[in-house]
């Protein structure tokens, strides 16, 4: 299959085009093709292609890749396989079709992992997002050994039943591209699938971010401001709910207060990482950002994306 | 006779909820025919990640018919009364009902209705879509299209095909029809999701059995977990090493696989560095592999077994190579936890408890471990333990839960306390006690005897006791989030394992956490085979503080009891009791009051003179051998009353004519009765 692939093109040899690739796969089954939302979100669950279009009866399914931000997670550019920024790849598909299992693998096919050669397995793993007030069951998806991808069926988000459920599929596409293009270190990441000068590596285009942002992270991001940025976001979120709210009709902000809401949860982990939460307060900031999830949830529904 | 034939083909299960689920599928069902008049000679069920399996033999073609017999009105009866009869036992004529005679009553109708016993078939196609739909599944869940509607099926996983055949084996089996939720039952199923992903249509249990073989499928979870071990121990052996056993891994992983292929993979030697059992966390924990250690020997080799679900084309060559690469990832992570811990001294680490918050209203870890110190300290004799080291214990007790590898793995806790405690030279005592203070973790956990040890492992949980009594965080029914049942029983178990004498009173346990332990060491004591009425003897006897002496007590009197002295005076015991009960009622008084030795000596005849004094003594005998703690010995005393007490009841008329005398009597009975308390209270212990 990938004979015919120049290197640059070949998923096995290119970070990019590993991400080509599933997005020419998934848009063949139908998915809109969206680009990253445009904000600091810790995973790609948080795009509103997913959390809020997972609400209310309307069929959907997108694909795109969300880079992600887990600040706890920076190791100044030194761990192998841990970083605070990285891609994720998601897949949303509601309902979740009969051969959701099927189109999976054939996506794993797709980039060069033939399932005749490799134990592809699918484990237990139930998925809860405590700030998103939603849960779903499913799988971690196994490679050989390997956690390549997790695999959702939603049931709930913001608090709400989902009807219908749709189906989530979240690859990790550092640890997938290490895997298929077999290096030991994320940042030996082939990129753009050139040799030579011509190579441009993973390390080449972000570790130099992953050591700068490790530092802000853990050591200078500033702590009141962050704190007061969470309650300013807090407060927005609401104000804008209430704006858009007019009584009986359809909601009209349902997304820009969602955006507060994604900020407020960014805020939070960039505090939690500076370690200035404490085991209560902790709890604490939690319930308040899934209390705004919930609202911008329930403004979804009535709005015509949410079936209103 | 025919079989019935069911699988329910789904996406993977969780492995931890197979066998359960195999259960409860031929419970389910079987019940439900038995109930319908169906018996049956035999049922198994099984399961795989992707199916349940149910097989029942020997099945009748029809339910039995039913013959029942209507009672109805008498002869004469308005026409209501008949008309309602006859409707109510599909009758159409009151000529088709026979006439019953009653001498008593008359004579009335009766009208046999007959009910024709369905198809074995009708009823299972009528039981199954609702068993299906009421599964008892721990967690279940919607999918697909249909879950926009309301009552929408739910299985554990999306539920892809019903295959369901009823037959003997001289016919073809029919398909029972059936539908759940759009889902029509039929006579496919499929088999290995890569290996053989082609429908396969079946006929009856053997050829299913037959067919999922040749489709790379292993129908039963027993059966592949003995083809997992007996090849994984095959392949160990020809390397010269050893499968370290682990029967809950092999449980979850045959859960895993339709198709086990066990495969050998190796890591670098220099991972050997780290200690055993973190290699095996490591290697069990996210890989669910096992690990080999050297033939007759503790060593672990640098070797695991995955086992795979796969017969891959290269022979699984790179399913060992991914793995490989996914332990190495992991073991250099461990590798780097164990050296990056080893840099800081475990006291250094002590200032990070106080991040930790242990309970909102309990404080840090910090400050338990200070309170844990002191009482470990103030412990220390009681358990022969020397106070310093009890101390120096309790302070490092908790400093591995900061460390890395603890971070990583939790379950390691107590075991890396003691592996850095040991690298940085305490006492061995001391390093021990780091990870035993958690024992016993339940009922079949081992006790630490280590002196060090085990005052720290009651400062531990006694600390938690005593923290969440106070805050009134008490266990109530089935609900002990702290695991305080867990940690009470720990303590009896630490103290009467080791024979410690430990006074719960002098260490500020209220009576309310003292009664919560005697509820802890009833059951245990129960589990270990003793009369709960003797417990209960001996607890109602007094302030009982000391469960050492509690249980001493409780073996005594078990063993007085099984003596015919014993069983005498319990017999003599009771006879007072019963008498001192309903004297008492009737007059409305208690006889515990000092005897009148005027009278006694004045009216009073032999055998209740005798029995005054003998009482006298035995009772003070009694009392300072439970003063010294010897309990047998106190029995032994009180049986010497038996003769006197016999004397008395043979010759004495209680209720004497003279009221004072009888009076008299009773308090002499009251003191009796009072003398076998210093033992237990014998009115607890149960008849016959």
């Amino acid at each position: 299959m990938s004979d015919s692939l120049s290197d640059a093109m070949n998923p096995q040899r290119s970070f990019q085009a590993l991400i080509l690739t599933l997005h020419r796969f998934w848009a063949e089954q139908g998915c809109v093709i969206l680009q990253p939302y445009d904000m600091e979100v810790g995973a790609g669950t948080f795009h509103p292609a997913t959390t809020l279009r997972a609400l209310g009866p309307k069929h959907w399914r997108a694909a795109y890749v969300q880079p992600s931000r887990r600040p706890k997670d920076g190791r100044y550019g030194e761990n192998p396989n841990r970083l605070q920024h990285y891609y994720q790849y998601q897949v949303i598909m509601k309902p979740s079709p009969a051969n959701l299992q099927d189109l999976y693998l054939r996506s794993l096919y797709a980039i060069g992992i033939d399932p005749s050669l490799h134990d592809i397995r699918f484990v237990e793993d139930d998925w809860e997002s405590p700030t998103l007030g939603a849960w779903g069951l499913g799988w971690e998806c196994w490679c050989d050994g390997m956690e390549v991808s997790q695999f959702t069926y939603f049931q709930q988000v913001a608090g709400f039943e989902c009807s219908p459920v749709a189906g989530e599929l979240t690859y990790g596409l550092e640890r997938l591209a290490m895997y298929v293009q077999g290096v030991e270190n994320v940042y030996d990441l082939n990129f753009n699938g050139l040799d030579g000068d011509d190579k441009i590596s993973y390390g080449d285009v972000f570790l130099q971010a992953e050591q700068e942002y490790s530092r802000h992270n853990f050591e200078a991001a500033n702590t009141e401001a962050l704190a007061r940025h969470f309650k300013d976001a807090e407060a927005e979120c609401k104000s804008l709910l209430d704006f858009g709210n007019k009584g009986e009709g359809r909601h009209q902000m349902a997304l820009p207060a969602y955006d507060q809401c994604i900020k407020a949860s960014h805020l939070f982990n960039l505090l939690d990482a500076r370690g200035v939460i404490s085991v209560t307060e902790r709890q604490s900031y939690i319930f308040r950002v899934r209390e705004l999830a919930k609202a911008c949830g329930e403004a979804w529904l009535r709005t015509e994306g949410g079936g209103a | 006779m025919p079989d019935l034939l069911l699988e329910l083909f789904s996406e993977e299960i969780p492995a931890r909820m197979q066998r359960r689920a195999a259960e409860d599928l031929k419970s389910l069902v079987t019940h439900a025919l038995v109930e319908r008049g169906c018996l049956y000679e035999g049922a198994q069920a099984f399961a795989t990640p992707r199916r349940l399996a149910l097989h029942i033999a020997g099945l009748p073609v029809h339910q039995p018919d039913v013959k029942e017999e209507k009672k109805g009105p008498r002869v004469g009866a308005p026409q209501q009364a008949i008309d309602g009869f006859l409707k109510g036992a599909g009758l159409t004529d009151i000529a088709q009902a026979t006439i019953q005679t009653d001498p008593k009553k008359g004579d009335f109708y009766i009208a046999i209705v007959e009910s024709k016993g369905r198809p074995t078939a009708d009823v299972i196609a009528d039981l199954l879509p609702g068993i299906i739909k009421s599964f008892p599944w721990p967690k279940s869940m919607r999918w697909g299209k249909a879950s926009g509607e309301q009552g929408a099926l739910r299985w554990v996983r999306p539920l892809h095909s019903i295959l369901c055949t009823f037959g003997s084996d001289t016919e073809v089996p029919e398909i029972i029809p059936f539908d759940v939720d759009g889902l029509r039952s039929g006579d496919i199923t499929y088999g290995h999701r890569f290996l053989a992903p082609t429908p396969i249509h079946v006929r009856r249990f053997d050829d299913y059995v037959a067919a999922l073989e040749k489709a790379k499928v292993v129908l039963d979870t027993d059966r592949r977990k003995a083809i997992i071990v007996n090849d994984a121990r095959d392949l160990a052996f020809a390397q010269g090493l050893e499968l370290v056993e682990d029967d809950a891994l092999l449980e979850e992983v045959a859960g895993l696989v339709e198709w086990p292929v066990v495969l050998m993979g190796s890591f670098e030697e220099r991972f050997l560095d780290i200690p055993p059992e973190v290699i095996r966390t490591t290697i069990r924990a996210n890989q669910k592999c096992f690990v080999l250690r050297q033939a007759g020997s503790n060593l672990l080799a640098n070797k695991f077994l995955l086992t795979s679900n796969m017969i891959a084309k290269d022979d699984g060559a790179t399913i060992i190579g991914g793995n490989e690469r996914v332990v190495r990832a992991r073991l250099s992570d461990a590798k780097f936890f164990w050296e990056t811990d080893l840099k800081v001294k475990l006291e250094d680490r002590l200032e990070k408890l106080k991040n930790i918050t242990f309970h909102e209203k309990l404080g840090t870890q910090y400050e338990r471990v200070e309170r844990i110190a002191t009482l470990a300290q103030d412990l220390a004799p009681v358990a022969k333990a020397d106070p310093a080291l009890a101390r120096r214990a309790a302070r490092l007790a908790k400093a591995d839960l900061v460390s890395e590898m603890v971070g990583e793995f939790p379950e390691l806790q107590g075991l890396m306390g003691r592996y850095y405690a040991t690298r940085q030279g305490e006492d061995p005592h001391v390093a021990a006690a780091l990870e035993e203070h958690y024992k016993p973790q339940g009922p079949s956990d081992g006790v630490p005897t280590d002196a060090v040890s085990i005052a720290v492992a009651l400062a531990d949980k006694l600390d938690t006791l005593i923290g969440f009594w106070s805050i009134d965080e008490k266990p109530t029914g089935s609900k002990d989030p702290y695991a305080l049942r867990r940690a009470a029983l720990g303590v009896v178990r630490l103290v009467l394992e080791n024979d410690i004498r430990l006074p719960l009173e002098a260490h500020k346990i209220d009576t309310h956490l003292i009664a919560f332990f005697h509820d802890r060491l009833k059951v245990y004591l129960r589990d270990q085979g003793q009369r709960h009425d003797l417990i209960d003897a001996v607890l109602a006897s007094g302030q009982q503080d000391d469960l050492l002496m509690i249980v001493k007590r409780v073996e005594a009197l078990d063993a007085f009891l099984a003596s015919d002295d014993g069983a005498n005076l319990l017999a003599g015991f009771r006879r007072a009791a019963n008498i001192l009960k309903a004297e008492e009622k009737k007059d409305g008084k208690s006889y515990n009051e000092a005897i009148d030795l005027h009278l006694l000596k004045g009216k009073g005849e032999g055998e209740e003179k005798v029995l005054a004094d003998v009482l006298d003594v035995a009772a003070r005998h009694a009392k300072d051998h439970v003063a010294h703690e010897d309990f047998a010995a106190a029995m032994k005393a009180l049986a010497e009353l038996r003769p006197a007490v016999d004397a008395f009841f043979d010759k004495i008329l209680v209720n004497a004519e003279d009221p004072d005398l009888r009076a008299n009597r009773l308090r002499l009975l009251a003191s009796f009765r009072e003398a076998t308390r210093a033992v237990a209270d014998f009115s607890a212990i149960s008849g016959g």
